[in-house]
């Protein structure tokens, strides 16, 4: 709702200023500088985990979002990206890795990652609602058995390991600094991208089509087109967090993309919220750091069970997430 | 405006919480081990094993006290390097004891590597090549390995019990692999043919296909698998009318089986295996260590050999810590030294390390019995002393046999 009444606000002579929005300077700004206060743990482990995930959880917030379409498989897409890393790439498992130059394999698996996620749009397209959820869990939940159980060409279990992060203009980019920079990099290029095709013309099709599809289609516009074209640049966002997200671990195996991964993905977006693509950044910080400290809360036996309860509590209070809740209090303050 | 940039004033803040501050008259220990997923309860009883270490120090090394922080995998290699690095680089642990399953054992060799400071010892993980080839200067394993635990019951199985023809099912991991190798080494060795394996995935629910592609003229099965996937395939084997007697894996008849309730009771009596553990083990040192584990709340009869494993390593852990009073400010140099020449006696033997870091220790041959009080556990049939990773074979011989995999070795 919020993107179509940004969108018709007129954007003619306001200034830069207005446009980009206060809010995202200050934002962008304190990101920037973070590094000079954080420690390494904070740096990586948990910002640059939640960027990766919040880019994951975005490709989900833009397909569910604008497009009403609930997809599973994001981190399938994310898992495809990195796949394509590990093997066409370098890796010391000693299974394929062709070495290929970063230059050429990072857009190579990106590109790859959104193309299968247009297959997927294509293979859901025919479906609504819940049976999109069904159709694209089942996808998800088919790639991670066949990378479990594939070992001419996913090394099965074990995966590939041994997956270093390019080194250019004299910089390894998996040291903590530029990897953080490089997460911020992709996650506020993607971040900006959403926000702008959500107020394109392209993208206020997409939200007319989710809202009564059969009016659009009577109206002339290619429904079908619209969404599939949704899922390939979803896949795009997707991809390049998966590129990120194995170059984080240096590994990638089906743990990385299994059925708990996937439903990790929907659990951050739904307790960031999905009206707004800083929604699911949001998301991804609140569950990064319940999953890393719940254990020093209530010990190793019950933090799966704080995890649920504060999922719950958040979805109680709020259906839209954090965001909603934060919607809420901006209501009541005038 | 104001509102949004308290917002995000907010949301720095939570990005930057304090790092706690510790006292100086604590020891940490990180103890990473799995609590989520289909091996939590073996994770558990690995908790325990290393607690009881703790206890029998009193909480104490050195004049210091102890502090134990938990860490959780779910057993994918994945979770258990971002709970290391979690213990490591936020909690600043300088030791770490764990993981517990294969393929994690792996990734943290490789995480190892890239923490020069901090020392790490194996939790109850097995996987062969995490010690055997490129082995980290800073992992060790005071607990043997997957195909060690296996000395003697191939001969066994092939000589006492006759058995000439077996199919194997196993779980489609580094451990499983390590295990039948050490398995068939020996049966192939002495004539045995094994002409169909089944590898599954960790955590399958449903075996019929697996059970129904057994082929009919085995004499046997060899079934290497854990926790949950133990009791599912047990059970559904038992409902589908199978009769073949079964050859056990060591997690398959340890503890964590055993103890679960049902039909598996009546497939398991009589299966052979062997392990790092045996129940029955009559020794006084044994029993010593089942009284002292039993304190532990929710402790099985007698300990798995899990709650072995993380024992044996926490407990060599320490003695590291004491022998050099826990001053690990050199970045570990001296605790590493003086754990790569430590030997001392367990509730199951002597154990030392060999020029890799992996321990040479006593395995024992068992057989699942029922108790008159409908309990099971492992009877010692025999006990193969001081059993080397190369299992007796010359180290450049042995590495010629080649990585374990899924067809390696073969002889069907």
């Amino acid at each position: 709702m919020s993107g179509l009444l940004d969108a018709v606000r007129p954007r003619g002579d306001v200034a830069l200023l207005e446009r980009v929005g206060v809010g995202h300077i200050v934002l962008g700004a304190l990101l920037l500088v973070y590094p000079a206060i954080a420690s390494e743990f904070f740096l990586i482990q948990i910002a640059a985990y939640s960027l990766i995930w919040g880019m994951v959880a975005l490709s989900l917030m833009m397909l569910a979002g604008y497009g009403g379409m609930v997809s599973m498989a994001p981190i399938s897409i994310a898992g495809i990206a990195g796949y394509t890393v590990a093997i066409f790439g370098l890796n010391h498992t000693g299974v394929h890795g062709f070495g290929w130059p970063f230059w050429i394999l990072v857009p190579f698996a990106v590109l790859f990652a959104a193309l299968v996620s247009a297959l997927i749009g294509m293979i859901s397209n025919r479906t609504e609602g819940i049976y999109t959820i069904m159709i694209t869990l089942a996808i998800a939940t088919g790639f991670f058995y066949f990378t479990q159980q594939n070992y001419a060409l996913f090394n099965g279990h074990s995966g590939f390991a041994g997956i270093d992060a390019p080194k250019f203009w004299d910089i390894n980019w998996r040291d903590p600094m530029p990897f953080y920079y490089l997460c911020l990099g992709c996650a506020a290029l993607s971040y900006a991208a959403v926000l702008y095709a959500s107020r394109s013309a392209y993208g206020l099709t997409l939200q007319a089509v989710r809202d009564n599809a059969r009016r659009m289609r009577a109206l002339g516009y290619d429904v079908t087109r619209h969404k599939v074209l949704a899922y390939f640049y979803a896949g795009l966002i997707a991809g390049l967090a998966g590129v990120l997200l194995v170059w984080f671990n240096g590994r990638i195996s089906p743990g990385t993309i299994n059925v708990s991964a996937a439903i990790n993905v929907l659990v951050i977006a739904v307790i960031g919220g999905i009206r707004h693509p800083i929604g699911p950044f949001v998301g991804a910080v609140v569950v990064v750091l319940i999953q890393t400290f719940a254990i020093d809360i209530v010990g190793a036996e019950r933090y799966n069970t704080l995890i649920g309860l504060i999922f719950l509590v958040i979805v109680f209070v709020s259906p839209d997430g954090v965001l909603g809740l934060w919607e809420k209090v901006k209501l009541r303050t005038p | 405006m104001t509102r949004r940039t308290c917002f995000a004033l907010a949301l720095a803040g939570l990005l930057v919480a304090p790092e706690l501050a510790f006292a100086e008259d604590t020891v940490k220990i990180g103890v990473l081990a799995t609590f989520e997923g289909a091996f939590t309860v073996l994770g558990e009883d690995g908790m325990r094993g290393a607690m009881t270490a703790v206890d029998e120090f009193h909480g104490m090394v050195g004049g210091k006290k102890i502090e134990i922080i938990k860490g959780s995998s779910d057993a994918s290699p994945d979770s258990a390097v971002r709970a290391a690095r979690k213990l490591v680089e936020q909690d600043g642990v300088k030791v770490l004891v764990g993981p517990l399953s294969g393929d994690e054992g792996l990734a943290i060799k490789d995480y190892a590597k890239t923490k020069p400071d901090v020392t790490f010892l194996n939790g109850s993980s097995a996987a062969q090549d995490t010690t055997l080839r490129d082995p980290a200067p800073n992992f060790f394993r005071f607990s043997t390995d997957g195909a060690q635990w296996m000395a003697g019951l191939g001969d066994y199985a092939f000589g006492q019990k006759g058995y000439k023809r077996v199919a194997i099912v196993a779980e489609d991991y580094s451990f499983p692999y390590t295990q039948v190798f050490g398995f068939m080494a020996e049966f192939c060795k002495a004539g045995g043919h094994v002409p169909a394996k089944a590898w599954v995935p960790i955590g399958t629910k449903d075996y019929s296909s697996v059970i129904a592609a057994i082929p009919e003229d085995v004499d046997a099965i060899y079934v290497a698998l854990g926790g949950a996937d133990a009791v599912n395939f047990l059970t559904q084997y038992e409902q589908a009318g199978g009769k073949a007697p079964l050859i056990g894996g060591s997690i398959t008849v340890d503890q964590t089986v055993l103890t679960s309730k049902g039909k598996i009771h009546d497939v398991l009596i009589g299966t052979p295996s062997a392990g790092p553990t045996a129940d029955s083990n009559p020794s006084p040192q044994w029993k010593a260590f089942v009284d002292a584990y039993k304190k532990q709340s929710g402790a099985f009869p007698v300990p798995s050999l899990f709650a072995h494993a993380y024992y044996i390593n926490m407990k060599a852990a320490l003695l590291g810590l004491q022998e050099i009073g826990d001053d690990v400010s050199d970045g570990g140099k001296r605790l590493r030294a003086t754990l790569s020449t430590l030997t001392f006696e367990t509730p199951t033997g002597k154990v030392s390390l060999d020029a890799n870091r992996n321990a040479i220790a006593d395995i024992f041959l068992t057989e699942v019995v029922k108790l008159p009080d409908g309990t099971l556990f492992n009877k010692l049939i025999k006990i193969e002393p001081q059993v080397n990773q190369t299992l007796g074979i010359p180290r450049d011989e042995f590495l010629k046999l080649g990585k374990v995999g899924r067809d390696n070795p073969s002889c069907p």
